[in-house]
């Protein structure tokens, strides 16, 4: 079985000796960091979207097109564009460029996001995401079909014939729906029978097994053909179990207070953070260890495609660079060397 | 008392991992979404086996409990009258990722608890399921008396009712804790130390005692000396 592992940034600024990065220097690290993990064999490199300090993932096509143009092979997406503060148009627009830029190595993770600010900053009522994010995903689809789209909505003026240049590659990117765990979100990517990207950031993976049982009951009673499922999850991976605890510790800790202080929960102890690394979502550890967890995935929650997040404010340079380098070049063989032993055994 | 059977209002991530623990623990389940029943059927059947599914009038009348697992945002849309003489479990948050920015939800001087009584004025709605997370919810039920088995704080204003609740935490896998009135069980909202917390009871209890003295409990008690809420349906 094929099986892609890709990383996730979000453009996260941060650290080297102690000093904090400018927007403009994380801008271009990433650049270099998506060169990196395609000489160590990394399959995708995505960024998301957010409008926050430290972070600089506000303009993702801009970013993929440079990271295309400085890379050959490595396919270049998303995790996960914000659809519902988005134009479908001009994210048709944006995508197809990139794809031809890139000679198809553009794809796409969609979401109704978990960060929100793009909704007052483009002047959206967050009240609506259901409805904005319904209706611009089916418009999004019709003009992915490269025929002429007639459309009409509530969240955009109405396209009559029409056609948008330079037109996507035929049949579309590959695009993938980004679920946190809504059912009704697992639901809706099967009715368009697009691949689920599960976004896992608490707690046992384990629980999402049965959306994914939800995935494919859904595309079977849609008439759709089985679909690929993915996990996207945060993490590092150091030389020992040790050194990654504390390193990704150290940044995740004063990130994770931050948000719940925004939302209003509980902030982490180390012995919740512990029993993350241990049996929950955080995939933060040797090579090793990080290719069993991920190899566990692939059994328990049938997933063919892994996304690590690997970067997390105020983190040092050299510890992205050790992650991209470990997980392309150890954690992604061992993956594939357990699945095809226990394929071998089957 | 025989089991009564368990209705919950909301399909999503937590109404699911509710439905699952009642079902777990022998009770006859019947869940509605937002929508149609149509809608829900294949998520119920898959992630809630067991459970029946309804519309939202349908489940207020047939269940004796309901539980509230929609986002709070949207509940002027409970079956009001269909939920007359019922006890009601009141799961919901004031979430503004979900809800939007709303300062009705958020205002100091009520728990959204009492919005809920306010709108259901002949139901009887306690505050409970709300504060832990749904996949502690879903990963830490355990029997009665097992060592580190999670607690979930309570609160409402009738004893009888509190009981009820209590026998419904415990029956489900976790060790009740009452905190407090409809009033006071903003100290289990977003913004308080449990809110988040999967705790055991002794830790519950000493958040509930600690409540006061925190920021949050602090701007609670001005706001609410300051120009009390004095109520009434939205």
């Amino acid at each position: 079985m094929s099986f892609e592992i890709g990383l996730n940034t979000f453009g996260d600024v941060p650290t080297e000796g102690g000093r904090t990065f400018s927007d403009a220097e994380t801008v271009r690290l990433l650049i270099e960091e998506a060169k990196l993990a395609e000489s160590a064999g990394i399959d995708v490199f995505s960024v998301g979207e957010h409008y926050r300090e430290g972070f600089v993932d506000s303009a993702g096509a801009v970013l993929l097109a440079g990271m295309a143009t400085a890379t050959e092979s490595i396919k270049l997406g998303t995790s996960v564009t914000v659809l519902s503060t988005n134009d479908p148009v001009r994210l048709y627009n944006e995508f197809s460029t990139l794809d031809a830029i890139s000679n198809g190595r553009a794809q796409l993770v969609l979401g109704r996001a978990s960060q929100t600010q793009s909704f007052p900053l483009f002047g959206y009522d967050l009240a609506d995401y259901e409805q904005l994010f319904e209706e611009k995903l089916e418009l999004f689809m019709q003009l992915q079909s490269g025929m002429p789209v007639t459309w009409s909505g509530t969240v955009r003026a109405p396209l009559v014939d029409q056609t948008l240049h330079p037109t996507m590659r035929a049949g579309g990117i590959p695009t993938w729906i980004g679920v946190g765990g809504s059912p009704n979100s697992v639901i809706r990517a099967a009715r368009y029978g697009l691949p689920l990207m599960l976004a896992i950031i608490g707690g046992e993976p384990q629980r999402f097994a049965g959306h994914v049982d939800l995935y494919y009951r859904a595309l079977e009673q849609f008439g759709m053909p089985r679909q690929p499922v993915g996990q996207h999850a945060l993490g590092l991976v150091a030389d020992t179990d040790e050194e990654a605890a504390d390193l990704w510790w150290e940044s995740w800790k004063p990130m994770v207070e931050q948000m719940g202080k925004e939302r209003g929960f509980y902030a982490p102890t180390r012995e919740r953070y512990d029993l993350e690394l241990a049996t929950g979502a955080l995939f933060v550890g040797s090579a090793d260890t990080v290719a069993q967890k991920i190899a566990r995935m692939t059994r328990e929650l049938r997933i063919s495609r892994f996304d690590l997040k690997y970067d997390v404010p105020g983190l040092p340079v050299g510890a992205r660079a050790r992650t991209i380098e470990l997980l392309g070049t150890e954690v992604a063989p061992r993956v594939r060397e357990i699945l095809a032993e226990e394929n071998v055994n089957a | 008392m025989p089991k009564p059977v368990i209705g919950i209002l909301g399909a999503g991530k937590v109404g699911t991992v509710l439905g699952r623990l009642f079902v777990a623990a022998g009770y006859r389940v019947i869940i509605a979404g937002s929508r149609e029943a149509s809608r829900i059927a294949l998520t119920v059947e898959v992630l809630v086996p067991g459970a029946e599914v309804g519309t939202s009038e349908e489940v207020a009348r047939k269940a004796e409990v309901v539980i509230l697992a929609l986002p709070l945002g949207k509940y002027l849309t409970i079956p009001r009258d269909a939920l007359r003489g019922k006890l009601v479990l009141d799961a919901m948050n004031y979430w503004w990722e979900i809800d939007g920015f709303r300062d009705d939800l958020s205002d100091p001087r009520v728990s959204t608890s009492e919005l809920v009584q306010a709108y259901l004025p002949e139901s009887r709605v306690l505050k409970a399921f709300n504060h832990m997370g749904y996949h502690d919810l879903d990963e830490g039920p355990r029997p009665a008396g097992a060592p580190g088995r999670k607690a979930l704080g309570i609160a409402g204003d009738d004893a009888a009712d509190l009981e009820t609740t209590a026998a419904l935490v415990d029956a489900v896998g976790f060790d009740p804790v009452t905190v407090g009135t409809l009033r006071d069980s903003i100290n289990l909202e977003p913004g308080s130390a449990l809110f988040g917390a999967n705790f055991e009871r002794q830790a519950v209890r000493d958040a509930v005692t600690a409540f006061p003295e925190t920021e949050r409990g602090l701007l609670v008690a001005a706001a609410r000396a300051d120009s009390p809420w004095v109520g009434g349906a939205a």
